[in-house]
């Protein structure tokens, strides 16, 4: 099986404040995202988790190809889509391969467009469709989203969270894509709408043969949906895996913390797991210290002077920590106490 | 500003017609019996049913539609419709007080005062209407950019607005014309660009609001460029209350145009203009003529008070948000 996207050292980095006139200091930039390489087979789901401000939401920018990278390749079925400027890509013909469903699918609908014409714009765009082909089109994907057809002509504000949500995705789907990026598709429904979507979501992928890289907050969702997760946190990968396997025996204590903050029903929990603390600065990140230092559990001073590179701990499992593997012991000592 | 504001409010009083009508617009909708509804509303709202709707809401804005209504068919049909010729003078029926024949009276020359009143409506609505459309263009272009890019853009716009804010705004606009000459194309350039800073801020701020909504994220997904994406998905999302801004801006250009006229700057006599009449009327009303610049004055008065009140009563219209 060959690779339908593939990141090569992606990176992604934003000026802040104002350069100096006279120059002076070097200017300050946030390291959104840090030398980043995953790969999205075809047909597979991956997931990205990660807290707010980890660079999910940049790297999702960078995949869909609206900002351009700073360092790194991006790879799409063979071809390389990191030097086609975002701005051009727009009218590039794998514009139409690469779609995605928003967080908030209310505002991402023009409020002028009516449902039908938010689907249909990317067809009309991308694939030059007009007339009846194109009435066709939208309404074979509402159909596939379990939109009614009545609802085509109304405003976003005149359809229900869960309406819009299937419009944005009606619309991502339209024009047949092959990697889908769903950036907290459910994020803004409700609990029972929710199930609904993800079940959509499930069909379309096995109907339509497509691949999606999955952003979630909800850790259960991803455990559900997903076949491999990614787990960032300050801009760089941490842990990736097989996602019962990464879920079931977590390697790196970020993700420990994390899989240990999911509630559970039996009320039990791993209290020692809490993170305390607050993340390291993003600007200007010290290249030799290991990113989650300062609020690990584990972290010895090896960890401040040394990144810890992502390893290979074999069956498709990579962790970022230099006691990943044998940290077993080193974590149980820390929660026994 | 106040009468602007005021028919805002005037909706709220009556009753609210949106709720049932959105209930009978659902196709789910079903009656108490559980069975389909017997009398299906049309789906189609089209936007002159949806205008009757509006307009029928807020009595206040069909008011300012009637007088628009008014002020178009004068400025449209203009000497038609006047009864005498208004350049026409006649030395034995001057300074007459209104009559039947003479509604509005005649002035010093013995010209009447309703037929100058009329075909003054097409020189003045028409300056008021170029300058706006000139100043939408320019101002609202420039500001869409500066809020969508920012940067250098941004700084450059904002410069220039800033410039012109400097000066107080009736001074500058007559020195554009006193420096170019008091000719038509200049008063309306003048107009156009005292207003600008106003059109420049107010497309730049609402552009800003909407930059980074998710909406201009879909639209480059779905294979729009920049400038496609600023003209067909961010500038109809602005222009409900570009076209307020319009609307509003009509009126200031219209006082804008008489007022220079009024004090020598604009258009010259003998043309009939509402600026030039009540500056002519000015000095006979101590003598007692007072109709003289009373009709034209009020003329002017009720069409700087019409577009103030029809831009509120458009809002309603263009914003889908109202829409039911």
């Amino acid at each position: 099986m060959t690779a339908l996207l593939e990141l090569e050292n992606v990176g992604k980095r934003f000026p802040v404040g104002r350069r100096r006139f006279f120059g002076g200091t070097p200017q300050p930039h946030v390291h959104a995202v840090d030398d980043v390489s995953l790969t999205v087979d075809r047909g597979e789901t991956v997931g990205l988790v990660g807290e707010s401000g980890c660079g999910k939401s940049t790297l999702v920018r960078l995949i869909t190809r609206l900002l351009d990278v700073t360092t790194g390749k991006i790879w799409f079925d063979r071809r390389e889509l990191a030097e086609v400027p975002a701005r051009v890509f727009a009218r590039d013909d794998d514009r139409a391969h690469i779609q995605m469903v928003f967080q908030d699918a209310g505002e991402s609908i023009n409020p002028r467009f009516t449902a039908a014409n938010a689907i249909a714009d990317p067809l009309r765009r991308l694939l030059g469709l007009r007339g009846e082909a194109l009435t066709a089109r939208v309404e074979e994907a509402a159909l596939q989203c379990g939109l009614p057809s009545e609802l085509l002509g109304r405003f976003p504000h005149q359809l229900s969270g869960g309406q819009r949500a299937r419009v944005g995705i009606a619309r991502a789907i339209g024009t047949r894509p092959r990697l889908l990026v769903l950036d907290e598709p459910t994020a803004a429904l409700d609990v029972s709408v929710q199930v609904t979507v993800l079940k959509l979501l499930q069909r379309l992928k096995a109907d339509l043969g497509l691949s999606y890289i999955f952003v979630s907050h909800d850790l259960n969702v991803v455990r559900l949906l997903c076949d491999r997760v990614v787990v960032m946190y300050l801009g760089r990968i941490v842990e990736s895996g097989p996602a019962a396997e990464v879920f079931a025996a977590p390697l790196h204590p970020y993700t420990r913390s994390l899989v240990a903050a999911v509630p559970r029903l039996d009320g039990e929990r791993v209290e020692a797991a809490r993170l305390t603390g607050e993340p390291r600065s993003p600007i200007d990140p010290d290249p030799n210290a290991c990113r989650f230092h300062g609020r690990c559990p584990v972290g010895v001073a090896r960890c401040g002077t040394e990144m810890p590179p992502l390893r290979d701990f074999g069956g498709g499992r990579f962790a970022a920590c230099h006691f990943a593997g044998q940290a077993g012991d080193r974590w149980d000592k820390v929660t026994s106490t | 500003m106040s009468t602007a504001a005021a028919p805002i409010g005037t909706p709220k009083t009556g009753t609210n017609p949106i709720s049932p009508r959105l209930a009978g617009a659902n196709p789910g909708d079903t009656g108490p019996a559980g069975t389909p509804r017997a009398t299906p509303t049309p789906k189609t709202s089209t936007a002159w049913a949806h205008a009757r709707y509006v307009l029928g809401e807020n009595p206040v804005t069909l008011i300012a539609a009637l007088l628009f209504a008014a002020y178009a068919a004068m400025a449209l049909l203009g000497s038609a419709i006047a009864p005498f010729d208004p350049l026409a003078s006649d030395t034995a029926r001057a300074l007459q007080a209104p009559t039947w024949r003479h509604l509005f009276g005649t002035d010093q020359l013995g010209r009447d005062i309703l037929s100058r009143v009329i075909v003054a409506a097409r020189v003045d609505i028409g300056i008021a209407l170029a300058s706006v459309a000139l100043v939408f263009a320019a101002g609202g272009l420039a500001g869409l950019a500066a809020g969508f890019f920012g940067g250098w853009v941004d700084a450059v716009v904002g410069r220039i607005a800033d410039t012109i804010m400097a000066f107080p705004l009736f001074i500058l606009a007559m020195g554009i014309v006193a420096a170019l000459g008091n000719t038509i194309p200049n008063i309306v350039l003048a107009t156009a660009i005292v207003n600008f800073p106003l059109y420049a801020r107010v497309a730049r701020a609402e552009t800003l609001t909407r930059r980074d909504a998710g909406f201009v994220d879909a639209a480059r997904l779905s294979g729009h460029r920049d400038g496609a994406l600023l003209l067909t998905q961010v500038l109809p999302n602005i222009m409900p209350i570009m076209v307020v801004q319009m609307s509003l801006t009509m009126g200031y250009a219209i006082l804008n145009a008489a007022g220079l006229s009024f004090i020598g700057l604009g258009v010259r006599p003998p043309t009939a203009e509402w600026g030039i009449m009540v500056a002519e009327g000015a000095s006979f009303i101590v003598s007692g003529e007072w109709w003289i610049a009373l009709f034209p004055g009020a003329t002017l008065m009720l069409a700087v008070f019409c577009f103030n009140l029809l831009g509120d009563g458009l809002r309603d219209i263009v914003d889908p948000r109202r829409r039911t």
